[in-house]
């Protein structure tokens, strides 16, 4: 069997599962999205692990491991998606915006706060490691709030 | 050089317009699996996208044992046909997920994700075909590689502590979403579930 076929089906699967994954508002449908890709990705590691002959099948142990790791995965994700449903009333993605960035500030003091060191952290990363030290007064607390 | 090595490649590997059996049987399972798979992600009905998945992945799993990886066949039937899908069919059920047709199963982001995808698979498929058009599996020389023997086997005797850590990582897993989906009013967890 040439391997074109599995490789190429493996990649129109996966693109499926991409656009799937992008596409989706349900996050249950996203979770079946990434299982499409899961499994594009596990039948190229069978596809190439019959193809090299490896004396210790890593790709069919790899297999074997990745569809354990996404059942794991499908568990843990269902449980959460069951979470935010139960405190939220509803589980589309789109709508979960609590973390979301809105683009007018709620105080102005917040902003006028916000551009000096915004700036300070832009200059400090262009000028390297030793610029760090300079406006630290500044940087280092938005640092820590972005970061925690 | 180079139009000789690829003559004798040419000469090496059968050619794509006189397919073998097991090629055209691999041929037709993907492209129903594929299929289901664009019907599972395009569908407006959620629990009609659940079962074509069950479809897609069980073309995959056929795939498998054209591929002569007859234990990965059988342990994806039961993962993930068996008890996946459930879960997400169960998972769809227990947020209320509308049964007949939704409008608003796809996000505004429609076209980009068509977009992105679309590029992806041309670019994918582009690299693959021409890094792997004259490669060739030979499945019949020394018997096939992927049954449950060759798999215990190299398993258990290479890959034991990848596959204990494995144990611990399900069962992590398993105790997190039994903690995520408790209530935490102090309550027990089963008489609530069963209450709502």
């Amino acid at each position: 069997m040439h391997l074109a076929y599995p490789a190429v089906l493996a990649a129109l699967l996966f693109c499926t599962g991409l656009y799937g994954v992008l596409a989706r508002r349900n996050a249950i449908l996203v979770l079946m999205s990434v299982e499409l890709m899961l499994n594009a990705v596990n039948l190229n590691l069978v596809a190439f692990d019959v193809w090299l002959r490896d004396a210790l099948h890593a790709g069919q142990a790899l297999t074997l491991f990745t569809i354990a790791v996404a059942a794991a995965e499908i568990g843990i994700g269902l449980a959460i998606v069951l979470l935010v449903y139960r405190n939220r009333g509803t589980s589309d993605i789109d709508r979960l915006r609590a973390l979301a960035e809105t683009d007018k500030p709620t105080e102005p003091t917040d902003a006028r706060a916000g551009a000096p060191t915004d700036t300070a952290d832009t200059e400090s990363d262009g000028a390297g490691v030793a610029a760090g030290t300079d406006g630290a007064g500044g940087t280092r607390p938005t640092r820590g709030e972005a970061t925690a | 050089m180079s139009t000789a090595a690829a003559a004798r490649l040419a000469a090496d590997t059968p050619g794509f317009l006189s397919p073998t059996g097991v090629e055209v049987l691999f041929l037709l399972v993907g492209v129903v699996t594929l299929g289901a798979a664009i019907v599972s992600v395009t569908s407006r009905r959620l629990v009609h996208a659940a079962l074509w998945l069950v479809v897609a992945l069980g073309g995959i799993a056929v795939e498998y044992l054209l591929l002569s990886a007859e234990f990965i066949a059988w342990v994806q039937v039961l993962i993930y046909v068996g008890s996946v899908v459930v879960l997400l069919l169960f998972g769809l059920m227990l947020t209320k997920a509308p049964m007949g047709r939704s409008p608003d199963a796809d996000s505004g982001n429609r076209p980009v994700a068509l977009a992105v995808a679309v590029t992806a698979a041309v670019t994918l498929v582009t690299v693959v075909v021409d890094a792997f058009h004259s490669t060739w599996i030979d499945l019949d020389d020394g018997g096939p590689q992927g049954t449950t023997r060759v798999t215990g086997e190299i398993l258990f005797r290479h890959w034991v502590l990848p596959f204990e850590a494995l144990s611990l990582l399900l069962l992590a897993a398993l105790v997190g979403a039994i903690v995520l989906s408790r209530r935490k009013d102090g309550r027990t967890g089963g008489e609530n579930g069963g209450e709502r």
